[in-house]
């Protein structure tokens, strides 16, 4: 990791801003620099998407957890070990073919990082967030995504506590695929609802 | 308050721009910024809810030329002064000159995992019923507080319908200010898009909030 070399004369203002804030709380004592590789690690390699993909496939194969994924998602995706910071009020939205969902935090960038990992830029950014809930087919547009015009759309403004996970419509032509295949489906972008799952031919064959 | 950060509805901010492939971080200062905060936050000197409150309380010029994580630092830098970990002369001389209030904790390496496992839950246990049920309507509050609240400002004076009722929830309008918790109970109201935008809205359009009692009067 670069942050411990020694030339801070190349650091942009912001960066030094930032390194001067970690050295003044080391040296009093306040935090543990170990600490925050501890947490950037977890962040950067062991939680993300992959989590959340892995819900949504669970949920297309097996009907009794879709249903408790419905009734109690906190509890559906503790079992399968994805807990903690910003995921303890889980909900999960399925689209159906009537409705689409949709996720934003209006007021902020709350996120579901226990399934999904960080938010990407564009969710905190404000035209994401000022236009979630206006112009949803517009923005979903600028994703690539047109949905048919009689569609409803529902936007989920994340303006408590709970986080939300959209579990898309499960792709035609995937029967009897293994969980692992069709969590593959599942993007990131998919389970925030600016997407939809891949078809089976988008992705690439099995080895 | 209605500061920067309240932006459903607002114009001009242009096109969405996802990024393909976008990784988790764009310089490395991002990642120590995201380390710095989340355990300058388990010292446990203030709540998420005053978190966001600094974060809002930005000039709306500073907060709209900021990046995400350029606005948790200054935010940080903020709740560390007022908590008495850092000073101006510390800042100003990028080191520790003056002496720190005590943390209730410092978050340990080896405590990391438990403590991001863990997570920090905001339910709490009610002692009376919820006032609301599903399928009830409800008319939004009207109001312009100068302090934190949740409810945005697109969302105020709607009329909408009670689809879910949650569980107890700190209050986040009085917990922000070190007024307590005081839960109340939450609720997910369906707002319909032309109740919200009126004319020219999209007739498809459903919105939802999570709304604490208070934000709701029965319609």
């Amino acid at each position: 990791m670069s942050h411990d070399h020694d030339h801070d004369n190349e650091l942009d203002p912001f960066a030094a801003r930032v390194r001067a804030l970690e050295t003044i709380l080391t040296r009093k004592g306040l935090i543990d620099p170990a600490a925050i590789d501890v947490i950037v690690d977890t962040y950067e390699t062991k939680i993300g998407p992959r989590n959340g993909a892995r819900v949504v496939a669970k949920a297309w194969s097996d009907p009794a957890y879709a249903d408790w994924l419905k009734r109690d998602a906190t509890a559906a995706i503790e079992s399968l070990s994805y807990t903690g910071r910003q995921g303890e009020h889980m909900q999960a939205v399925f689209n159906t073919e009537e409705t689409h969902n949709l996720v934003v935090c209006t007021l902020c960038s709350c996120y579901p990082w226990s399934v999904l990992g960080l938010p990407p830029v564009w969710y905190k950014a404000p035209p994401y967030r000022s236009r979630a809930v206006i112009d949803p087919r517009g923005v979903l547009e600028e994703f690539g995504l047109t949905l048919p015009a009689a569609t409803r759309i529902r936007v989920w403004d994340s303006t408590a506590e709970l986080r939300y996970l959209v579990v898309p419509i499960r792709p035609a032509g995937t029967e009897g695929w293994s969980e692992e295949r069709l969590a593959e489906l599942v993007s990131r972008d998919a389970m925030i609802g600016t997407a939809l799952a891949q078809e089976p031919q988008q992705t690439r064959e099995p080895a | 308050m209605n500061g920067p950060q309240d932006l459903g509805g607002q114009m001009g901010f242009g096109p969405v721009a996802p990024e393909k492939d976008e990784p988790y971080f764009h310089a490395d200062w991002e990642r120590r910024a995201l380390g710095v905060t989340l355990c300058a936050g388990a010292m446990g000197a203030w709540n998420i809810d005053e978190s966001r409150h600094a974060r809002e309380s930005l000039h709306p010029a500073d907060y709209y030329s900021s990046s995400y994580y350029q606005i948790w630092i200054k935010a940080l830098e903020t709740l560390l002064k007022r908590h008495g970990f850092v000073s101006e002369r510390d800042l100003d001389a990028g080191e520790a000159i003056d002496a720190a209030a005590i943390p209730k904790r410092v978050l340990k390496a080896e405590n990391v995992p438990a403590v991001l496992a863990k997570g920090g839950p905001c339910n709490r246990p009610m002692a009376e019923p919820a006032r609301f049920k599903a399928g009830d309507a409800v008319r939004t509050k009207n109001f312009n507080p100068t302090g934190h609240t949740r409810l945005p400002r697109y969302a105020r004076d709607k009329r909408g319908r009670v689809e879910a009722v949650r569980d107890g929830f700190v209050f986040p309008d009085s917990n922000a200010h070190g007024q307590g918790e005081n839960p109340q109970w939450v609720y997910t109201v369906v707002l319909d898009g032309t109740e919200i935008w009126g004319e020219g809205a999209d007739p498809t359009l459903v919105v939802s909030i999570d709304a604490w009692e208070s934000y709701l009067e029965p319609a």
